[in-house]
């Protein structure tokens, strides 16, 4: 556990060190911000359906600098190791492979929540302004972060994957990309595929991060999408583990 | 320390290390000899439980390398060749980070860390980030963090390939100076290096030991002067005649002829502890010979090392190839 902190400290300490973390910050915020503006402009042009929550966690500028985020937190995890060779001073320290597995996951999800902490911002400013609650009620916040959170694991655990597959940053960014974006587009499967059974299509809406959110930042918590991601998260935490120990065995 | 027993490893086709045996005792200083590509960096990473090797085993102060990698591990203080290090992190910082990794109590972890940069002449730059050091200063943090933790064995890989000649000396008496403390096992493919720190030196060639001893012993069995040898080039009249004359010099070991040309007959000349270049122009002078180069230069790797795997030379002139002495030599 002592090994593992001190790995974690080191992965959080370099994403901050280096200016990628804070650009990355920067036009999150600068995107989130944009697309909090434009869901209180749909507001003042009359009553709609939604709340400013749900319609501010569920727009395409919400979920496209979203789906960005994975490639560009995960990219380096393993590549810059094995690219740099500083892998192989790691590995020779009496260190596990699950502790350095663990360490780089978690201290991307810790990036990730640092990340999208000051867009709660938005709606303590809205509340200052209006005096009104930008949801129905608190648990649609709570609902609509902690989705985002499960989402972050699982796609997370997706990157670091895709990163330990290979020495080169771009090839890990684009893998991981492709493969992020394959299981946020589920839910479009049942377009592609009009005719597929009920139970295909009541899987797939499950699936979706976009009916999954329109469920969440209502405050509703569907158990199903939170089993989904936690397994998802640790099998693919799984295979990370046995493709970083694979690098004994190649070359 | 290390004790290494039928050692094979290969990469796809290429075998890297064949059924290689060797042991390192409590306090020895020893050096790994080889040409590019003979297998020292790979024998190094496997005893350090980077790589696993295809068969046999190896230990690490009784823990084999393999089934029991954290302790084996803990035990020992390596530097990679090349040393990769992150480019982000300040020095001091990325000592405590590797000391605390590497399981250094929190209480003595600040001492240890000064010990280390103050050992490598690092405390000035402590503060500055590792990514604008120099090859020189990289290499001393990458010898602080192998020896950060204080264990009992150094494993270096190439610890000055790449450095001026001026941090190839600093580098060389800090070895020195850690010999006392520490079991090392260094590797090299520069002879004078490994003569200069070591008290033993392992030959690799293609993968297994052709040669171990104490440099001594292996210039004994070379046949060749770990010296080096004296080139004299000169004019003169009769060369069987100068060759007899400078055999008899006080300080020449042994002497051939390598050729003439124009006129010019080329001596190769082995020197023994005294400098006979003085004596050699003396000569000259007597004989009225018109001198025309008289130089000397160290024996190289490759000499030794082709002496070695032809099996031992002969006297002075072992530095070719001579199949019918291998055959000789490799008889028990």
């Amino acid at each position: 556990m002592r090994i593992f902190w001190i790995l974690w400290k080191r992965e959080v300490a370099s994403a901050f060190q280096t200016p990628m973390a804070w650009v990355i910050l920067f036009f999150l915020m600068l995107i989130t911000g944009f697309n909090f503006y434009a869901g209180v402009t749909v507001l003042n042009h009359g009553p709609t359906e939604v709340t400013v929550v749900e319609s501010f966690f569920n727009t395409i500028f919400f979920w496209i600098p979203f789906l960005l985020l994975f490639p560009l937190l995960t990219m380096r995890t393993y590549s810059e190791e094995y690219r740099s060779g500083t892998v192989e001073p790691l590995m020779t320290a009496p260190v596990r492979d699950t502790q350095v597995v663990l360490a780089k996951f978690f201290g991307t999800l810790f990036l990730y929540v640092v990340l999208w902490l000051p867009t709660a911002i938005y709606f303590v400013i809205f509340w200052l302004q209006t005096r009104l609650t930008a949801a129905g009620a608190t648990g649609a916040y709570l609902g609509a972060y902690f989705l985002l959170l499960l989402m972050g694991m699982f796609y997370l655990s997706l990157g670091c994957l895709c990163s330990s597959l290979t020495r080169h940053q771009v090839t890990a960014a684009v893998m991981s990309f492709a493969i992020v974006s394959l299981f946020f587009l589920t839910g479009l499967l049942t377009f592609l595929a009009g005719n597929v059974g009920s139970f295909m299509r009541g899987l797939t809406v499950t699936l979706s991060p976009i009916e999954q959110m329109t469920q969440f930042s209502r405050g509703i918590i569907d158990t199903r999408a939170v089993v989904w991601y936690l397994v998802m998260t640790a099998l693919s935490l799984f295979l990370t583990l046995h493709s970083f120990q694979a690098r004994r065995w190649r070359k | 320390m290390i004790s290494v027993q039928g050692l094979s490893k290969r990469y796809g086709q290429t075998q890297a290390i064949r059924d290689l045996s060797f042991s390192v005792n409590k306090g020895e200083v020893v050096g790994f000899l080889g040409a590019n590509g003979a297998g020292k960096s790979t024998t190094m990473k496997i005893l350090c439980g980077y790589l696993p090797a295809d068969e046999g085993e190896a230990t690490i102060a009784g823990f084999d390398v393999f089934t029991q990698s954290l302790k084996a591990r803990s035990r020992i203080g390596y530097l990679p060749e090349n040393v990769p290090l992150y480019p982000e992190m300040r020095v001091g910082e990325y000592l405590a980070y590797r000391a605390a990794l590497k399981g250094v109590r929190a209480n003595t972890l600040a001492e240890k860390v000064e010990d280390a940069l103050e050992l490598c002449g690092l405390t000035h730059v402590r503060r500055q980030l590792i990514g604008t050091l120099s090859k020189g200063y990289r290499q001393r943090v990458g010898l602080a963090d192998a020896l950060v933790n204080e264990p009992d064995i150094l494993i270096l890989d190439e610890p000055t390939i790449g450095l001026d000649p001026a941090q190839i000396r600093e580098m060389r008496n800090l070895i020195k100076g850690l010999a006392s403390r520490h079991t090392i096992l260094l590797s090299s493919h520069i002879l004078s290096e490994v003569e200069m720190t070591c008290s033993r030196v392992l030959i690799l060639n293609k993968g297994h030991i052709v040669a171990t001893g104490t440099p001594a012993e292996l210039r004994e069995r070379a046949g060749l002067p770990l010296t080096g040898s004296i080139r004299l080039e000169a004019m003169l009249p009769d060369a069987q005649a100068a060759l007899t004359g400078i055999r008899r010099i006080a300080g020449v070991s042994s002497a051939s002829a390598l050729g003439s040309a124009d006129g010019w007959t080329t001596f190769e000349i082995v020197p023994s502890e005294k400098d006979p270049r003085s004596a050699l122009f003396e000569e000259a002078v007597k004989q009225g010979w018109k001198l025309r180069e008289l130089s000397s230069r160290e024996s190289t790797l490759e000499e030794i090392f082709t002496s070695v795997v032809s099996g031992g030379g002969s006297e002075g002139e072992g530095v070719t190839e001579r199949p019918s002495k291998a055959k000789e030599g490799d008889k028990p």
